[in-house]
């Protein structure tokens, strides 16, 4: 058992994965010599070397470009993009090449690379690298979509991305990299990747989240028992493809359902879940589903991002109008 | 013939590697030489005729089937064979091509059953054939960006160390294809900044065509393509694109220079679209016919046939033996195109990854028994 920060522990799983399987290389923007802008790849080229810790030239559509080609070599390619709102220059690779060359080659090409996506706001910065893009690539067939929560996901998940026969948009908090640290325990059987995970029990209302905004579920479940109302929390974790049997049983029990996020809420990944909550639980149902999220506008400035982000008092808002429906 | 109708534009540039002149004359190049090591000369350029002549058929004959409504699409080759062949016969069997959607000639070379090429335009597949098993990646519609996974591709042949070696069965190098109009994209540009910044084993094979579909050459670049190269730090050379002993000479050097780990080259062949972009273009509304007629005189196939006749290279029966074979092709394309089978509605669900995923399995079986629903109804 040892304690993590996530960023830790993605740097201990992208190690063990790289121990594991010589196929994998890591590709990116200063992620050699200084270990990444956010330190998740601290001393591996240093144990790996330069062949497989890879400092690509400052172009997105190059990195993941290259890495198909790199894949279809036979290596397992895991690419950094800096920061969400970078990844739109590598976009046309990620959906016309990656997402399709499996399904277009008939199964004669896999494309197992894993894309790692610094997502989320609420670390202060300047516009373009405090993004939600994941509805973008979960719209994608051919992709598959997971995001980390928490240290003791991040180690897990990453090492399951990297094995996993297709392309995996890999996303990462990165509100919560250096935030908190949990145990990890490194001899532990993980849950499968593609899976959901209850956070939390409770009987009231079924509240769903991922990446960054689970910390925010949490607190408005703790707060909310406070006022005697029993908030059970699921972490998606997987939204391409999503895993809602336990979430469907879950709202059959509790009866309402809100589902938050900090990409924007409209076409957002709760619409989607909304609908499929509405499709299996319709009888079930004592509210309609809601959802909280980043407002249909650009993501604002950094001194007016706490507005623009689902907090815990928006999220206990929506709370208590499902429970007041 | 030369005295008829004078110099050819394209002879007239001195940066331009040509080994045989369109009146079919061997010439020399200070730099570049036509040589097939341990083998009959003469049987190597009627192997290039024959594969000439085979390629153009197998254009010929999908215009065709697309005009008979076989085929939805066809992009064609015409007037591009010599390039094409020229590249092809460069490689070496370990070597990987990564082709656009106009590269049938190279395709043939690379031993692939042209009826599989068809499979993309008629509709049935989108690539017929298994990349490994030639050695020759699908086509790639998205222009300019197969140069970033033939880069990739370059760069793992590095790390497995089969570049440099010394070991003519075992360096590799890679082929990326493309055309005039993709060198304005970011992704060829980019991979051009990767091939040199790794010093990957890829040759950049762009066949200048003069035309983007409607727009020329000028529209994409003011200097000459080949000279761009210099900027990203590597060589890169004009060659004659209608002369299929320059561009094997060329590609030849270019191919031996990346798989003994000199790094990128990128080659310019400099030719022609005779035909349309694809059989749903119509070139008459953006260019005149006497540049057309300008470069029929530069035709790869005629000049070949020239240059074997004079020399007495090849026989009367040579020329009909291959013009028979190009018959059984036609014939054999005409009725395998009839006969590839539509899909199986039901297997469009397959292969979206290579584990399926629940909700995908919902979907195939819920179609599929939605379609049952209809057995049996008038």
């Amino acid at each position: 058992m040892a304690k993590m920060t996530l960023a830790k522990a993605l740097n201990a799983g992208l190690r063990k994965a790289m121990e594991e399987d010589p196929k994998v290389l890591l590709m990116g923007e200063d992620i050699g010599r200084l270990g990444g802008v956010f330190r998740i790849t601290d001393g591996l080229q240093k144990d790996f070397g330069e062949d497989r810790v890879i400092d690509s030239p400052l172009a997105e559509s190059g990195i993941v470009g290259t890495a198909v080609g790199l894949a279809l070599r036979g290596y397992r390619p895991v690419v950094e993009i800096q920061f969400d709102g970078f990844v739109y220059p590598a976009y046309d690779q990620i959906v016309s090449q990656v997402a399709k060359m499996h399904y277009r080659s008939q199964g004669r090409s896999p494309m197992p690379i894993v894309i790692r996506i610094p997502f989320g706001g609420g670390i202060g910065a300047v516009e373009h690298h405090s993004e939600s893009p994941e509805a973008q690539f979960a719209h994608t067939p051919g992709l598959k979509v997971v995001a980390c929560s928490n240290p003791v996901d991040a180690y897990w998940m990453i090492q399951q991305a990297i094995a996993a026969p297709d392309p995996v948009i890999f996303l990462e908090p990165k509100r919560q990299y250096h935030a908190d640290k949990a145990e990890v325990d490194v001899a532990a059987t993980p849950e499968p990747l593609f899976t959901s995970r209850l956070a939390r029990r409770g009987t009231d209302l079924t509240l769903l989240a991922y990446g960054p905004t689970v910390k925010t579920a949490l607190a408005a479940a703790e707060a909310a028992a406070t006022e005697g109302k029993s908030v059970e929390v699921i972490d998606l974790r997987t939204l391409s493809p999503l895993d809602l049997g336990p979430v469907v049983e879950s709202v059959r029990r509790t009866g309402r359902a809100v589902v938050c996020h900090e990409a924007h809420v409209n076409l957002g990944m709760g619409a989607e879940v909304a609908a499929r909550i509405t499709e299996e639980c319709f009888y079930s149902l004592e509210a309609p589903v809601l959802r909280v999220g980043g407002f249909d506008t650009p993501y604002p400035p950094a001194r007016a991002e706490e507005h623009f982000l689902p907090d815990l008092d928006r999220v206990l808002d929506a709370v208590d109008r499902s429970l007041a429906w | 013939m030369s005295e008829l109708f004078g110099p050819s534009p394209s002879t007239a540039s001195p940066d331009l590697v040509q080994l045989l002149t369109p009146e079919g004359q061997r010439v020399d190049h200070p730099e570049y030489r036509f040589a097939v090591p341990d083998a009959d000369e003469a049987d190597v350029v009627r192997g290039f005729y024959r594969d000439m002549v085979l390629t153009r058929r197998i254009d010929v004959e999908a215009t065709a089937l697309q005009r008979h409504g076989e085929l939805g699409i066809w992009a064609q080759l015409l007037g591009q064979e010599a390039a094409q062949v020229g590249a092809g016969r460069a490689l070496r069997p370990q070597d990987f091509v990564f082709p656009t959607y106009r590269e049938h000639g190279v395709a043939w070379c690379r031993g692939i059953d042209p009826l599989r090429l068809l499979g993309l335009f008629r509709g049935v597949d989108q690539g017929g054939w298994d990349p490994k098993e030639n050695n020759f990646g699908l086509y790639t519609i998205v222009i300019g960006a197969q140069t970033l996974h033939a880069t990739g591709y370059a760069m793992g042949m590095q790390r497995d160390g089969v570049v440099g070696t010394g070991d003519p069965t075992r360096d590799a190098a890679v082929v990326a294809h493309f055309g005039d109009g993709a060198s304005s994209q970011g992704d060829v540009n980019e991979s051009f900044v990767f091939a040199a910044s790794y010093n990957a084993p890829v040759v950049f094979f762009c066949q200048n065509n003069q035309w983007a579909i409607s727009e020329p050459f000028e529209r994409q670049s003011r200097i000459p393509l080949y000279k761009r190269a210099e900027g990203f730090g590597f060589p890169g050379v004009r060659v004659d694109g209608n002369d299929v002993l320059a561009t094997y000479a060329v590609m030849e050097t270019a191919l031996q220079r990346a798989r003994e780990g000199g790094g990128p080259t990128l080659v310019e062949a400099y030719t022609y679209r005779m035909g349309a972009h694809t059989t749903t273009d119509d070139p008459t509304r953006y260019r005149l016919s006497d540049e057309v007629e300008t470069w029929k005189l530069k035709d790869p196939i005629a000049r070949v046939e020239a240059y074997l006749r004079r020399g007495g290279l090849a026989s009367d029966d040579f020329f009909s033996d291959v013009e028979a074979e190009a018959e059984e092709l036609g014939a054999h394309l005409r009725e395998g195109c009839k006969a590839l089978p539509d899909p199986d509605p039901v297997a469009l669900f397959d292969n979206v990854y290579a584990e399926t995923t629940a909700e995908l399995a919902a979907q195939r079986e819920g179609y599929a028994a939605y379609l049952a629903s209809f057995e049996g109804v008038a």
